[in-house]
């Protein structure tokens, strides 16, 4: 099957990326300067990166949308206030996870922004989830733009006024160029940021304007290395149909109301993992030395039994040193605990790390 | 020191008598990437033409490192293990990998020059 592209497509060639297949998209992997450059560019100064490939669904709804969707999200979207973002899961009864994405409450109903991978699959679940009661709209043309870095929100507000007064985890409408865009102050590199979705027609030349502004495109290599040391699960890597969100260290993303109220999709499996403990558990893994641990790598203890697998590893630009994610049976799972890691053959010395890898500088706001 | 010559491996070589010095070619570090790891032979050990003797790995994935002629490794560039960057900046001077003391001189004929390289290199990337 052919590769879609997006409206940027043509700005990726002109910047000099190198286009590989990903989701059914043609999407940049790196530009000319290279993965650690753009990486370091987007913790030191400020990154562009294309995420049109992912999913952008609205559900058009009144209150009973809430009610509706918090029997399928563990968030708490009744109390959601109007342009809150969330983080949450689609998962199955067995709490497995179909997908993560980011829930918006949006006038007239929510925004949800969903991996380009699982968006149609989705898309299709949702519909029958909510018995084809409402309006649902999977965008075909809106692009999404993210800017990250500490000079995310200089650089954005002099494109659009104001933007910095955004909080973290929030969004709002902005006009621009007479065109009425959506704006969250979110993203998935442990940096501040913005996520814009502003239509296929206006991405190029906004993305221009940010470019003269001083920010630069960043491909997905370093969209990795990024989320990577930010301690930021992959779909379909960190986490899986097969996991559950307490397996991936993610309990804080399931509201406290919800784990006591309950109601939605895998609750049973959820509250059960909760007071019983799981067998394995998400870890963060950092090897000694310079040894990169690739996904599947398998993980030994001192006694030289197999006690997991790694799910996402590689060298972290800006830590300057390999990092990496993984399971491994919750007796392990302690920080500092001592473990071995198979790498071509031979056994190589890591341990157990705390996450991030790379402290975050959210802006105010992150914690309320 | 001898010309250059190339493998469709895409290594470089280059003979002091029966000394060779072997690395990885610019065109290799540009298909690679940022490079952050390299695992070298060992000094003192054996290796054969076409064997896997060593690990590349950029921030993407890993890549095997071959030689391109066989003999005994007698030394290794630790300049470039504790700095891999190296390799991107300046692969076919400084950031060279190994030098072994070559088993069979003949194999050297089968390699490419300079400009068949370029064509070879230019071709495969297409």
């Amino acid at each position: 099957m052919e590769s879609k592209k997006t409206a940027l497509n043509s700005l990726h060639k002109k910047y000099g990326a190198k286009l590989v297949s990903f989701a059914g998209y043609e999407m940049p992997i790196q530009y000319s300067k290279g993965i650690i450059e753009e990486h370091k560019n987007t913790r030191i100064n400020a990154g562009i990166f294309d995420v049109s490939h992912m999913g952008q669904l609205f559900i058009k709804g009144e209150k009973s949308l809430a009610d509706d969707l918090e029997k399928i999200f563990p968030a708490d979207l009744r109390n959601a206030k109007l342009n809150q973002s969330k983080y949450s899961f689609l998962m199955n009864e067995e709490a497995g996870i179909h997908d993560d994405l980011i829930i918006t409450k949006v006038e007239r109903g929510f925004n949800i922004v969903l991996n380009a991978a699982c968006k149609y699959s989705d898309f299709d679940l949702l519909k029958k989830l909510l018995n084809n009661k409402y309006e649902m709209n999977l965008s075909d043309e809106l692009s999404l733009i993210a800017i990250q870095g500490p000079k995310a929100a200089e650089i954005l507000d002099k494109l659009i006024n104001g933007i910095s007064d955004l909080k973290f985890m929030n969004g709002n409408l902005f006009n621009y160029l007479n065109e009425s865009i959506y704006i969250t102050r979110s993203g998935y590199t442990g940096e501040d940021g913005f996520e814009i979705s502003i239509k296929d027609k206006n991405a190029e030349a906004f993305v221009e304007k940010l470019i003269n502004e001083g920010a630069s495109l960043i491909g997905l290599g370093a969209r990795d290395t990024l989320r990577l040391e930010a301690g930021l699960c992959l779909y379909g890597h960190d986490m899986d149909i097969n996991k559950s969100p307490i397996e991936a260290n993610l309990k804080w993303a399931i509201s406290k109301n919800r784990i006591i109220s309950g109601g939605f999709i895998g609750f049973e499996k959820i509250k059960n993992q909760i007071e019983k403990g799981v067998n394995k558990v998400r870890v963060g893994i950092k090897p000694e030395g310079r040894i990169i641990a690739r996904e599947k790598t398998s993980i030994f203890n001192e006694d030289d039994k197999n006690i997991g697998e790694i799910t996402s590893g590689t060298f972290g630009p800006s830590v300057e040193a390999p990092v990496a994610m993984g399971y491994v049976e919750n007796s392990f799972s302690k920080i500092n605990t001592k473990v071995f890691l198979e790498v071509r053959g031979k056994k190589y010395p890591a341990s157990i790390s705390s996450l991030p890898f790379y402290k975050k500088s959210y802006v105010k706001g992150a914690n309320k | 020191m001898s010309e250059v010559k190339f493998s469709k491996e895409h290594e470089w070589i280059t003979l002091d008598g029966d000394i060779a010095t072997i690395g990885i070619t610019q065109h290799a570090t540009e298909m690679l990437g940022d490079i952050v790891f390299v695992e070298l032979p060992e000094k003192g050990s054996s290796v054969i033409k076409d064997g896997n003797v060593g690990v590349v790995e950029s921030t993407k994935a890993a890549s095997d490192v071959y030689t391109p002629v066989s003999g005994e490794i007698v030394e290794n560039n630790q300049i470039i293990v504790d700095d891999p960057a190296k390799i991107n900046s300046d692969p076919e001077n400084e950031a060279w990998f190994f030098k072994l003391k070559l088993k069979d001189k003949s194999e050297i004929d089968s390699l490419m020059n300079k400009e068949e390289y370029e064509k070879f290199s230019k071709e495969s990337s297409n």
